[in-house]
C-alpha cells in the first residue's frame, strides 16, 4: 500500500544500487571509448546501450531542455538513415529501444536477440556524428517536446511542486533546472543550438558502450573495434565545470497552492554529499541512514508517524547517491487529515532529533545490511537494470574500482559511521521547506508562515 | 504509409530471431494444486506468483472497495505478528512479498532466497491464511486508500478511464474502480473484509507460477506449505456484459492546459478465431513503439501529443480496444480527427503489405527476448495459466502470427473498427470540441 501511495505522488524509490561482482569486463577502445560487458546467458538476447557523459546540467545559460530535445532529435535522419529508420529497424528485427535524458547523461538502448547487436552498434555509431537537423522536423519535435512538458509536468501539481523546490534547493548550480527545460526557453530551441551542442558532446571519448546479456567480451570487443573505433576522439571535449553551490546560510521556504492537490503534503531538502571517485564511505553511511530514518515499513518515519501516532498516511527519506555534483537527501510528510502541514513538519523534525538523541537500534541495523548483500542475488536477476546501473556510476565520475568497491564499502558501515554522517548532514542544515497545499488550505498555511 | 521507411527496410532484412528454448515443467502439488516452473540454478532464489482469479469484481454490491482494502491489509499482521512484527521478518528475510489487486484477479508475488526459503514460505503462509486485520492496521490503511480515491479523483487520466467505464458498464462491477468511493470505504467493516478475503483467496482459482532455484518436487511441497490452508470453493463470478457506449464525445471539465483522452469501444474475445489477426492490427494501429499508425500521424508527423497508443483489452468479462493520449487543449479536437481517421482508414482498407510484414516482425522477434529473469518469467507462466493457454503456448505462439494474412487483418478490421461506435471521454478544458460531435 505504501508504495503505490509513494508512486501516485511521483515520489521515486532509490533502490539500494549493489553491483554483483561476476562476469564483468571492462575496457576502453582507442579513441576513448569505454566498454563494459555484462554476462548473461539465460536468454539469447541483449541489451546495447551508449551513455553520453551530458546532460542537462551541461546545458549553455538560457537554452535549458536542449540535452532532452536533442535526445529526441537522435530518432530523426543522418547522412544515411532516414527519419525515424533507426527505430523502424529495431522493431522491423524484433527489438525495442528508446533513450533518457538526466542532469548527468543522456544514453540511449535497444534490446535485441544477440545476432543483431552488430547492427545495433553500426546504427548507434552513426547517428554519434552523422545527424542532420532538418528545420521543419525540428519544430514538429519542439512541439512534441512541449506536449511531453504539458503532460508530465504541467498536468501534476506534484511535479510542478517538485520542479519549484528543486529550484529553491540550488541557488547557483544547473541541479536546479529541470531536465524537459522551462516552457519559455523551451519554445527558442533551433538547430543551431542543437548542433553545437551535438558537437561539443557526442563524440567516442565521451561516451560509455554497456552491452548486457548473450555475449563475450572478446565478441563485444571485435564488433566495438569494426563499428565505434574508426570514429575520431575529439580534441575539444568541453570540461564539465558547473557553477558550485556557495554555502547555504539561509532556510528557504515555499509554498506551491493547485486546486488539483490531493494530498498536502510537505517535503524538506537540504544538500548532501554523492559518491566520489575513491571516497564513497559518506555516501554509504548517509544511504542507511535514508534506509533507517525512512526506507520501509520499520523505519523510524513509518514506524513511528504511520504505525504508532497514526499522524502519517506516509512519511519517508530519500537520498540519491550518485550524481557528479552534490545532489538533495529528503524528508516527505504526508500527514493524516486534520494534521496541519505545520505540525507534519515538526514531526519529522521530532523524529529526526530521536534519532541523533537515541541513535540506531542494532536489530534494524543488521536487517538493513543483510537485505543490502542478498539485493545482490536478486540484482544479478536483472542484467538490463545491472547494465543502468553501471551507466549511471560511469557518467557520473565513478570508475570501475569504485563500483566494484561499493559493496565492500557498504558492508563495512558501522552504526557509529551513520550516527556521524546524521550528525554532519542535521547539524546546521540550511534546508528549503516546502509546502504542497489545495486553495482551501491556503489560510492555514499563511497563518503558519507568519508564525515561522 | 510511410513508403519511404519500408524501402529502407528492404536493404536490411534479416532472419528471424532464434526462439527462445524455454523448458516448461507442469507440477501438481501433493495437494493437487497445479504451477508451472521453469527451473535455472544459476541465482539462487526463486520466483513465486500466485494468481487467485475472481479479482477485486467478486466485491459485494454494498462493499465496493472491500478486496482492494483487504488486499493492502496482507502485509499489515498476521498470525501471532502485528504489522510492524510482520515487517521485521519480512526484511530479516531479504523476501519481497507484493500483494496487488485487479478487475479480474488478486496476485501475490514473492521472492524468497534459497537459504531461508521455508522461513519466508511460513510467512507469506501466515500472511495469506492468518491475516489478523488488526482494527488500527484497518484503520491507517483506510486512510492511505481514502487518500488514493482522492488523488485518483484528482487526476485526469483516472477521472478519463473512470468515466469511460462508468457510461459503458453502469451498475456491473466493471462499471466502478476497485478502489471503492469515498463512501463505500468509509462505510466498510472488519467483516465485509473477512468476507473479501475468503471470497477472493481460494485454492481453486489459484494458478501459480515459478521460475529459479528450486525443483519440482521442492515447489510441490512449498506450494503445499503455503496454500493448503486455503479454503478450496469460490464463490460465482459476475455475468460478462457487452460494452455496447454509444459513438461520441463526453467532456469533463477540468482545469489544466493539456486534454487526456480516453477512447474506445467493444473488442475482441481471446479465443475468437480472429484474435491473432485482431493481434496484428492492433499492433499496426496503435501498438508499442514509435511506429504505428497513431503514433506516425499524431505524434511524428503533427507534433499533437508526446504519446498514443490503442491496446487490446482482454478484461475477462467484457474485451475491448482501447487508447489513450493527451493533447494541449487547443490541439485535442485536431487529434481527435486524426484518430477518427485512421480508426475508420483501417476499417475500410486495412493494413499494407508491409506493415503486416513489419509488425509480424516485430511481434515474432520480441516475444522471445521477453523471458529475461526469474520475476519475469513466473509472471508470464502465472498469466498464461490463469488466460487458460496451454503449455505449448510458447512454442507455437509466433506460428499463430505468422499464420495471419492480409486477408484475415481486412475483414478483422471491417468487423473490430467501427469509427461510429468510438467514443471519447476527454478531461480538460478542450477547444472546439463539443459533446456528441
Amino acid at each position: 500500500m505504501l508504495h503505490r501511495l509513494a508512486l501516485a505522488l511521483g515520489l521515486i524509490l532509490t533502490p539500494l544500487a549493489v553491483h554483483a561482482a561476476g562476469d564483468i569486463a571492462d575496457f576502453t577502445l582507442e579513441n576513448g571509448m569505454q566498454v563494459v560487458v555484462i554476462e548473461d546467458h539465460r536468454a539469447p538476447a541483449v541489451t546495447h546501450m551508449v551513455w553520453y557523459r551530458v546532460g542537462a546540467a551541461d546545458e549553455p545559460p538560457g537554452q535549458s531542455g536542449i540535452a532532452h530535445f536533442l535526445e529526441h532529435l537522435m530518432f530523426k535522419a543522418t547522412d544515411t538513415m532516414a527519419s525515424g529508420e533507426f527505430s523502424a529497424v529495431v522493431e522491423a528485427n524484433g527489438g525495442s529501444d528508446n533513450a533518457f535524458t538526466s542532469w548527468d547523461y543522456t544514453a540511449y538502448f535497444q534490446r535485441v536477440a544477440t545476432d543483431r547487436l552488430g547492427l545495433m552498434m553500426q546504427m548507434e555509431a552513426d547517428r554519434m556524428r552523422n545527424l542532420r537537423f532538418d528545420p521543419a522536423e525540428v519544430a514538429t519535435e519542439r512541439s512534441v517536446i512541449l506536449e511531453e512538458r504539458a503532460q508530465r509536468v504541467d498536468s501534476s501539481a506534484g511535479a510542478l511542486f517538485n520542479e519549484q523546490a528543486r529550484a529553491a534547493l540550488f541557488l547557483n548550480h544547473p541541479y536546479g533546472i529541470p531536465i524537459i527545460g522551462w516552457r519559455h526557453e523551451m519554445e527558442t530551441l533551433d538547430v543551431d543550438h542543437l548542433q553545437a551542442f551535438y558537437d561539443s558532446w557526442y563524440h567516442p571519448n565521451n561516451a560509455i558502450l554497456i552491452v548486457a546479456g548473450d555475449v563475450t567480451p572478446d565478441e563485444v570487443r571485435a564488433l566495438a573495434e569494426e563499428h565505434y573505433g574508426p570514429i575520431p576522439a575529439s580534441d575539444a571535449l568541453p570540461p564539465r565545470l558547473r557553477p558550485l553551490e556557495p554555502p547555504h546560510i539561509a532556510d528557504r521556504r515555499l509554498v506551491y497552492e493547485d486546486a488539483r492537490v490531493a494530498n498536502p503534503y510537505v517535503s524538506i531538502q537540504m544538500l548532501a554529499p554523492v559518491r566520489e571517485p575513491g571516497d564513497q564511505a559518506e555516501a554509504a553511511a548517509l544511504v542507511y541512514l535514508a534506509e533507517i530514518l525512512g526506507g520501509g515499513q520499520t523505519s523510524l518515519l513509518s514506524r513511528r508517524l504511520q504505525n504508532e501516532e497514526q499522524r502519517s498516511l506516509y512519511a519517508a527519506a530519500f537520498y540519491d547517491s550518485t550524481s557528479v555534483d552534490p545532489s538533495g537527501f529528503t524528508l516527505v510528510n504526508i500527514p493524516v487529515p486534520g494534521v496541519s502541514l505545520e505540525e507534519a513538519e515538526a514531526d519529522l523534525w521530532r523524529i529526526v532529533e530521536g534519532f541523533l538523541a537515541d541513535g540506531i537500534d542494532p536489530e534494524q541495523f543488521e536487517r538493513i545490511r543483510f537485505r543490502i548483500e542478498a539485493g545482490e542475488i536478486y540484482e544479478e536477476d536483472d542484467t538490463a537494470g545491472l547494465a543502468r546501473s553501471y551507466g549511471v556510476d560511469l557518467s557520473t565520475g565513478l570508475g570501475i574500482a569504485d563500483i566494484e568497491g561499493w559493496t565492500d564499502t557498504l558492508a563495512a558501515v558501522t552504526p557509529e559511521d551513520v550516527m556521524e554522517a546524521a550528525r554532519r548532514l542535521f547539524s546546521d542544515p540550511s534546508t528549503v521547506t516546502g509546502y504542497l497545499v489545495r486553495p482551501q488550505d491556503n489560510a492555514q498555511a499563511d497563518s503558519a508562515e507568519v508564525g515561522q | 504509409m510511410i513508403p519511404r521507411l519500408a524501402a529502407a527496410l528492404c536493404a536490411i532484412w534479416f532472419a528471424l530471431p532464434a526462439l527462445a528454448t524455454i523448458d516448461i515443467e507442469e507440477v501438481t502439488s501433493p495437494g493437487g494444486i497445479e504451477a508451472w516452473l521453469v527451473e535455472d540454478h544459476s541465482i539462487p532464489f526463486v520466483a513465486l506468483e500466485f494468481w487467485f482469479v475472481g479479482g477485486s469484481a467478486l466485491d459485494a454490491p454494498e462493499a465496493r472497495g472491500a478486496t482492494y482494502l483487504m488486499m493492502g491489509l496482507l502485509e499489515e499482521g498476521a498470525a501471532d505478528m502485528d504489522a510492524q512484527a510482520f515487517a521485521a521478518e519480512v526484511e530479516g528475510l531479504a523476501t519481497a512479498f507484493s500483494f496487488d489487486a485487479a478487475g479480474d484477479a488478486v496476485t501475490v508475488s514473492a521472492r524468497m532466497l534459497t537459504q531461508n526459503r521455508t522461513e519466508a514460505a511460513d510467512l507469506l503462509r501466515a500472511a495469506l491464511v492468518e491475516p489478523r486485520f488488526d482494527e488500527d492496521a484497518i484503520e491507517r490503511v483506510r486512510g492511505q486508500v481514502l487518500s488514493i480515491i482522492e488523488g485518483n479523483a484528482r487526476n485526469p487520466s483516472d477521472i478519463a478511464r473512470t468515466t469511460f467505464n462508468a457510461m459503458a458498464y453502469g451498475d456491473h462491477p466493471y462499471g466502478t474502480p476497485q478502489e471503492g468511493s469515498v463512501d463505500s470505504v468509509t462505510a466498510l467493516t472488519r467483516d465485509d473484509i473477512l468476507a473479501a478475503h475468503r471470497a477472493a483467496l481460494t485454492r481453486d482459482r489459484v494458478v501459480v507460477g515459478a521460475a529459479g532455484d528450486i525443483t519440482a518436487e521442492e515447489l510441490g511441497a512449498l506450494i503445499d506449505r503455503i496454500l493448503g490452508d486455503l479454503p478450496a470453493e469460490a464463490p460465482p463470478r459476475p455475468d460478462p456484459v457487452t460494452l455496447d457506449l454509444p459513438g461520441g464525445i463526453t467532456v469533463v471539465d477540468f482545469p489544466s492546459p493539456q486534454s487526456v483522452a480516453f477512447f474506445g469501444h467493444a473488442g475482441i474475445d481471446r479465443d475468437d478465431p480472429d484474435f491473432f489477426a485482431a493481434f496484428v492490427l492492433n499492433q499496426v494501429l496503435g501498438g508499442g513503439g514509435f511506429r504505428s499508425r497513431l503514433m506516425e500521424e499524431v505524434r511524428v508527423a503533427r507534433g499533437l501529443t508526446y504519446g498514443i497508443g490503442s491496446f487490446l483489452s482482454l478484461a475477462d468479462l467484457s474485451p475491448a480496444i482501447l487508447g489513450q493520449f493527451s493533447s494541449s487543449n487547443e490541439l485535442v479536437a485536431e487529434a481527435i480527427e486524426v484518430v477518427r481517421a485512421e480508426w475508420s482508414d483501417l476499417a475500410q482498407n486495412g493494413i499494407t503489405e508491409e506493415e503486416l510484414e513489419a509488425a509480424k516482425r516485430y511481434m515474432t522477434g520480441e516475444y522471445p527476448l521477453r523471458f529475461d529473469g526469474n520475476g519475469t518469467i513466473a509472471g508470464i507462466l502465472a498469466s498464461m495459466q490463469s488466460d487458460d493457454m496451454p503449455v505449448d503456448y510458447i512454442t507455437n505462439r509466433n506460428s499463430y502470427i505468422e499464420a495471419v494474412t492480409l486477408e484475415d487483418v481486412r475483414r478483422v478490421a471491417a468487423r473490430l473498427l467501427d469509427p461510429e461506435a468510438l467514443h471519447f471521454v476527454v478531461v480538460g478544458q478542450p477547444q472546439n470540441v463539443s459533446p456528441g460531435n
